[in-house]
């Protein structure tokens, strides 16, 4: 609904949306649920399939495979250096999408709001939400809106849904890596996770650490426009680079053999998993990506991966390689090898 | 990293494999054991063992405070957190431990109980002054490494007056369990209660020894003829104190040496050790898991602090953890079993479905031979049955 759209409904005073909260009638359904969807929803993330108006956006597929994945968004603090809980619900889900090769279209929006969130707390989500789809070339085109009582929600929860289209000629799955290909990282290793946490438990790091969020859809269309045959494609997110292995080394019945002095990792992130005993091989990522390309290929791709501004810290890591027991194996810096396993449960901080 | 990358250069690394090996006696067997659970990561993580000459092999000790704590001060703890309505605040390698019932703290806290992972005695201080309203417990583990900052943070809410804080006193002592260890592994010429299979030399304690010093150690070579070398927690540390137990070995003596020297000296640090000495008194005896009750083998909260004492502001049932029947961690953490041995490893027992200590923390011996040595150790039938599990559990979400 545009600004100037004569249907537009008229509300006594607007949204104090400096010293307003969130209330339980912003999802009653009523007068103040619509001034919320108006003057926040509406406004910012403004484009003409939302401007239907409608309980669903309709729209034509263009054609070819549709590709379509949904993922819910739930971080603590909700904003971070680097980004906050708005643009990663953007880049999270046309990430998820993109890694089918596809470009993204369209996203749906589910909000649950915490009774008390200030107004002008969620209008900054909104706004940097506006600015990633709008970055993305993607446009939000339906959504929906529930309140919680205090104490009931973590102050806001984003579920996000998209939909996109995969270019003929793609096949990329994470069943097709075979032994002999070569893996590949999109950049550096472990910002997220520990931009989160530092933040989170106030460990006052010298150096701030920003989250790498972005969406990565235009670099998928460069790799792919490059070396269509790849492989595979997966955003290492929670568990970090180690779980991303392993699913795809599970998922294709191969081994995986990593060169542990290849793997990107910026010092500073290096050195507070040092402090924390954590190993940035399990850290989240949120702006990164694994790609597995026949080896012939390898090289192409990471030129066209390092002409990006996105992959510009592009490295080969490894090889897939026959194995049975479907291990994925590390060769260290220092000279031995192990095995990179599966993290059980959460990666958690050691005591000495 | 500065002062990190340094003591994990790969060329020194195999500068010092190859004079380990040329220096090695082909005849003999080289059985040492690394103390604590920072060494045993160190050897996995870094594939140490790898480096090492076939009949140089480690055993791996009881070093890992979340090991050796026993079931039933988990017990304990959960009881405080759901009978007294207080708030633990404990570090995060305990929250998995398994405790009786096959609860953890994670399921205690996800039933209600009010527990939070922390970083620092510090955050539980914090907890403490913003919530006045709630009665915080600092769940307290750790060998002498850990204990002076639980010592500061007593002597913090004594003079701030924080009457909402207390301790829940579970630190443990290093040179007592050496000593367990050693008699039963027949050290002293006896048969020993565990097997004859005697510790060819001791890679010591580093961080612990910053704090109380080398030369709490001196009656291991004195009294077993056993040598020991002080090491650091650097994969180069560990192999340059091989290499001095090796030629101690070689050479037929048997002393305290310290390759850590960056960071320990013979008397430690003496104002660490006045904190603990004002703060803390020994108790008679304390369980270890694994090894038992062990006389003057652990602190509690001196009576000077008693008022700051979780056990006796917050009296609860003490019971006996069972532990699990089929586990080996006993023998394992005495260095008598390799986790390999157990039944248990890798069937049932996992890093996603710890039976025992050993597999819980990444510092015990079970989850480091799981997590990275299982290429090494055979086992892979297991193996594939593990990631087959893990896998099952983490492909909830379609695409993640």
């Amino acid at each position: 609904m545009s600004a100037t759209d004569v249907t537009r409904r008229r509300f006594t005073g607007q949204l104090d949306l400096e010293h307003g909260s969130v209330d339980l009638t912003h999802g009653s359904g009523g007068r103040a649920m619509a001034q919320l969807i108006d003057e926040l929803f509406r406004r910012h993330l403004d484009n003409a399939l939302l401007a239907q108006g409608n309980d669903q956006a309709l729209f034509q597929p263009p054609p070819g495979r549709l590709a379509i994945s949904t993922d819910g968004h739930v971080i603590a603090p909700l904003f971070f250096p680097g980004g906050d809980i708005g643009c990663l619900a953007v880049h999270g889900t046309v990430n998820d999408v993109a890694m089918s090769g596809a470009r993204p279209l369209y996203l749906a929006a589910g909000f649950i709001l915490e009774e008390g969130l200030p107004l002008a707390d969620l209008a900054r989500i909104v706004r940097s939400m506006a600015q990633a789809a709008n970055e993305a070339g993607v446009a939000v085109v339906t959504g929906d809106t529930k309140v919680v009582e205090r104490g009931k929600g973590d102050g806001c929860f984003i579920t996000t849904t998209g939909v996109g289209v995969v270019p003929d000629g793609i096949d990329i799955s994470g069943d097709r890596a075979v032994p002999g290909d070569a893996i590949l990282v999109s950049g550096c290793l472990g910002d997220h996770g520990v931009a989160i946490m530092s933040r989170r438990e106030n460990l006052g790091f010298e150096t701030e650490i920003a989250s790498d969020t972005a969406a990565l859809h235009d670099l998928v269309a460069a790799m792919i426009a490059a070396v269509p045959e790849i492989h595979c494609l997966r955003d290492p997110t929670r568990g970090g680079l180690a779980t991303t292995l392993n699913e795809l080394a599970l998922q294709s019945g191969v081994g995986m053999r990593i060169h542990e002095p290849a793997i990107p990792v910026r010092p500073e992130v290096a050195a507070a998993c040092e402090l924390l005993g954590l190993d940035p091989l399990y850290v989240a990522n949120e702006g990164k990506l694994v790609a597995i390309c026949p080896a012939e290929r390898a090289d192409t791709l990471l030129m066209a991966m390092r002409s990006h501004p996105k992959g510009r810290d592009a490295a080969i890591i490894g090889q897939v390689i026959e194995d049975p027991h479907r291990f994925v194996q590390m060769e260290t810096a220092f000279g031995g090898s192990r095995i990179v396993d599966w993290l059980a449960g959460e990666q958690l901080p050691r005591i000495c | 990293m500065r002062y990190i990358d340094e003591f994990r250069d790969g060329a020194l690394a195999r500068r010092l494999a190859a004079t380990i090996a040329a220096e090695v006696d082909p005849s003999r067997d080289y059985r040492l054991m690394e103390f604590c659970g920072g060494h045993t990561h160190a050897i996995f993580r870094y594939g140490v063992q790898d480096l090492m000459p076939p009949n140089l092999r480690f055993a791996h000790g009881p070093g890992c405070p979340v090991c050796v704590l026993p079931m039933a001060r988990i017990d304990q703890a959960i009881a405080m957190a759901e009978q007294h309505g207080v708030t633990l605040c404990t570090y995060g390698d305990l929250m998995r431990v398994p405790a009786s019932g096959r609860r953890t703290l994670l399921k205690a806290k996800a039933d209600g109980a009010d527990i939070r992972m922390i970083y620092s005695t510090q955050d539980a201080l914090a907890i403490a002054r913003t919530e006045a309203g709630r009665q915080v417990v600092l769940f307290a583990i750790g060998f002498e490494t850990t204990t002076p900052p639980t010592a500061v943070a007593l002597k913090q809410a004594r003079a701030e007056g924080l009457r909402n804080f207390s301790v829940f006193c579970n630190h443990v002592l290093t040179p007592p369990a050496l000593e367990t260890i050693l008699a039963a592994s027949g050290n002293d010429g006896g048969d020993g209660d565990i097997g004859t299979v005697a510790l060819d030399g001791i890679l010591g304690p580093s961080h612990v020894s910053t704090i109380i010093g080398s030369r709490p150690y001196e009656f291991v070579p004195a009294r077993f003829g056993t040598p020991v070398v002080i090491a650091g927690f650097e994969p180069l540390d560990v192999m340059q104190s091989a290499l001095m137990l090796v030629r101690q070995i070689n050479a037929g003596v048997a002393r305290v040496e310290n390759q850590y020297t960056r960071a320990v000296t013979r008397d430690g640090n003496a104002r660490a050790q006045a904190l603990m000495a004002e703060t803390f008194g020994p108790r008679d005896r304390f369980e270890w898991r694994g090894l038992g009750h062990l006389p003057h083998s652990a602190l509690r909260v001196a009576d000077a602090y008693a008022e700051f004492d979780a056990e006796q502001r917050f009296p609860v049932a003490t019971g006996n953890g069972r532990e699990i029947r089929g586990c080996e961690c006993p023998s394992v953490l005495r260095g008598l079993l390799e986790p390999t041995d157990c039944k248990l490893f890798g069937s049932v027992c996992t890093p996603e479905n710890p039976m025992g200590a050993c597999m819980v923390s990444s510092e015990g011996a079970c989850a480091a031979y799981w997590s990275y040595g299982r290429l090494r150790h055979g086992r892979a039938g297991d193996a594939i049955r593990g990631d087959v599990d893990a896998a099952a559990g983490s492909n909830a979400e379609a695409s993640p």
